[in-house]
């Protein structure tokens, strides 16, 4: 249960917002959820519409919401590949190109060993560094085919 | 310029510490307000300032403060950090290399509006920076500058991050203030304002983070001082997100109406590839693009408006002439489908269709009809919505339109869809739509 193994991180969320206001606190135990169980599972929704004393059905309108809460299992790592339009200027559509064929996957989907899913993605805020990517929560700048190589011997070994 | 304002770290290396930014006149203005100015003498110099909000609006900072009610409380600050605008990357700059000078900011509106906590909205992505900014946070609340009773006065003030989680819509404010209040980022309908009801109902200041670090400046030095920078109608200086085809992309702080946007590329190095620049996005996808022909308008809120566009955020992405504008727009309108929130049908359906007919353009099947109908579909949705999407949605389809119609003709005549580079392009994301839709094959037919 999230609420025992990591009552002080919940206790420190719940403290940020006014006590009649434990909504606010959605997103925040969403995060938390998610890192627990690797993506929104029915039960951690559950968990967290009871610790928040909202109805589940209004937890689970804020994960199909918002982007970056999975609804299904993904890869260990994911690699959220910015190809909005300043990003493809700099030459991302080729990234990505390059990244599927590395990978042996189309975006969107995870490798069969379950390490890494790949995720094309709306602007992420560094344009000026394209092609960038972002995996889990680290972002990644200038990157080319030979850094993607290093970088995904580095995730697969993780 | 001589010194930068907000781009400090360019100029004092780790002014992110705060006893570098300490050093170098960090919260002396907040100290300065907190022992010896009457809350409405810092919403009269930031007033004075002419300082505008720098999120893209351009509302006057100081008459947005001396809207708040001084009879109702709590009220609340919060900080719009949900930067998400396609070619703006300034606030993430600022909350990364220079924290303090953003929470020295905040602090300093909340003391202004009486606010005794503020939220700091980052958008869900910016994570790690948003640690970083927490950390700054500790700092100062370990330096006696946040907390209570502050400065041996009986003002006390708390500040707190919270993450967004992937949404752009949340970077317009009450679809921001919604989703602090723990629900799905859909703007409410204006009247009343925030300043009026916002965050819990209660009177809230919205600023970007851009405004609020030009705030400690401007306490510390006065209007004046800031006023030596831009013109009378937009003082003082702003970053410009440079990016696209030019040989350096990056922020650049500059006084604004100094310079002109051909100047502002030259500084960005021209052109990277080598072929003349064909046009720029001047505040991202939601602005009205700008022929290379009117490059020579000054960069403030005024010249731009006279040229048929906006200084909005200031991120200005810069296409060469192999762009193709009925690409470039379906891109923008991509975005756009996939970021509406869904409230207002003219919106959710309208950036639907728009960009059905944009993937039917590209994909070779298009005609001169697809054409026109795009400027039907527009019709449908300006003034129709809650909230700016709607028309931000348009303007890209709207301003290619005016400004490159024969790039539309062209592509049509000369049959450019259907090439391998269109078809794959939009293979992908479809691909991404079925999968995120939870669309699934049975025997080849496709169900929801």
């Amino acid at each position: 249960m999230l609420k025992d193994k990591y009552k002080d991180r919940i206790a420190a969320i719940f403290a940020k917002y006014p006590p009649e206001r434990k909504r606010s606190a959605v997103m925040p135990l969403l995060d938390i959820a998610q890192e627990e169980y690797g993506y929104c599972t029915e039960e951690a929704m559950r968990e967290v519409a009871e610790l928040c004393g909202i109805d589940p059905t209004e937890v689970k309108s804020v994960v199909g919401f918002y982007t970056m809460y999975y609804e299904k299992k993904v890869g260990k790592y994911v690699i959220d590949v910015c190809d909005d339009l300043p990003c493809v200027l700099r030459g991302a559509d080729k990234f990505v190109n390059y990244c599927e064929q590395k990978l042996g996957i189309k975006a969107g989907e995870t490798t069969p060993d379950g390490k890494i899913t790949l995720n094309v993605v709306m602007c992420l805020a560094a344009c000026d560094r394209a092609p960038m990517c972002q995996v889990n929560t680290a972002y990644h700048y200038d990157l080319t085919p030979d850094k993607f190589d290093k970088l995904v011997i580095e995730l697969k070994k993780g | 310029m001589e010194k930068h304002i907000l781009l400090r770290d360019l100029d004092v290396p780790n002014i992110r510490d705060l006893a570098v930014y300490s050093q170098h006149e960090g919260y002396a203005a907040w100290k300065k307000a907190v022992t010896g100015m009457k809350p409405d003498e810092v919403i009269t110099v930031v007033k004075d300032s002419g300082l505008r909000g720098r999120g893209g609006a351009g509302f006057p900072a100081g008459v947005k403060w001396s809207f708040i009610p001084k009879d109702v409380f709590p009220k609340y600050v919060t900080v719009n950090c949900d930067e998400s605008e396609p070619g703006t990357f300034k606030d993430h700059h600022l909350i990364r290399h220079n924290p303090h000078q953003v929470i020295e900011g905040t602090a300093l509106c909340a003391y202004a509006i009486g606010a005794n906590v503020a939220y700091i909205y980052c958008r869900g992505e910016f994570r790690e920076p948003a640690y970083e900014l927490q950390k700054a946070i500790d700092d100062a609340y370990a330096a006696g500058l946040l907390g209570k009773n502050l400065f041996g006065s009986n003002y006390s003030l708390d500040i707190y991050v919270h993450l967004g989680a992937g949404a752009y819509i949340c970077g317009e404010e009450s679809a921001l203030l919604e989703s602090l209040e723990g629900k799905i980022g859909q703007p409410r309908l204006k009247p009343p304002f925030p300043a009026v009801s916002g965050l819990y109902s209660k009177p809230t200041v919205i600023n970007n983070v851009e405004t609020l670090a030009n705030v400690p400046p401007i306490v510390l030095n006065g209007s004046a001082w800031y006023k030596q920078w831009g013109t009378e109608k937009s003082p003082g200086v702003k970053l410009f997100s440079v990016c696209g085809h030019v040989k350096n992309p990056g922020n650049y702080e500059l006084p604004l109406g100094k310079y002109s946007i051909q100047e502002l590329l030259e500084m960005a190095g021209g052109s990277m590839t080598g072929r003349p620049i064909k046009a720029v996005l001047p505040a991202g996808s939601s602005s009205p693009i700008i022929p290379a022909s009117n490059f020579h308008a000054k960069l403030d809120y005024e010249a731009m408006a006279a040229i048929g566009s906006v200084l909005g955020s200031c991120s200005w992405i810069f296409m060469d002439d192999s762009v193709d504008m009925v690409w470039a727009a379906r891109k923008m309108i991509r975005f756009f489908k996939h970021e509406s929130c869904g409230k207002c049908t003219p919106c959710r359906e309208g950036t639907h269709w728009a960009l059905s007919v944009y993937d039917k353009l590209l994909s070779g099947k298009g005609t001169i009809e697809d054409v026109n109908l795009i400027g039907e579909v527009n019709k449908q949705i300006i003034g129709k919505c809650f909230c700016p999407l709607g028309e931000f949605a348009t303007s890209s389809m709207t301003f290619t339109l005016k400004h490159f119609k024969q790039d539309y003709v062209d592509f049509i005549d000369q049959k450019k869809g259907g090439s391998d580079v269109y078809l794959k392009e939009l293979a992908r994301d479809h691909h991404l739509h079925e999968l995120h839709s939870g669309v699934v094959s049975v025997n080849g037919i496709k169900v929801h």
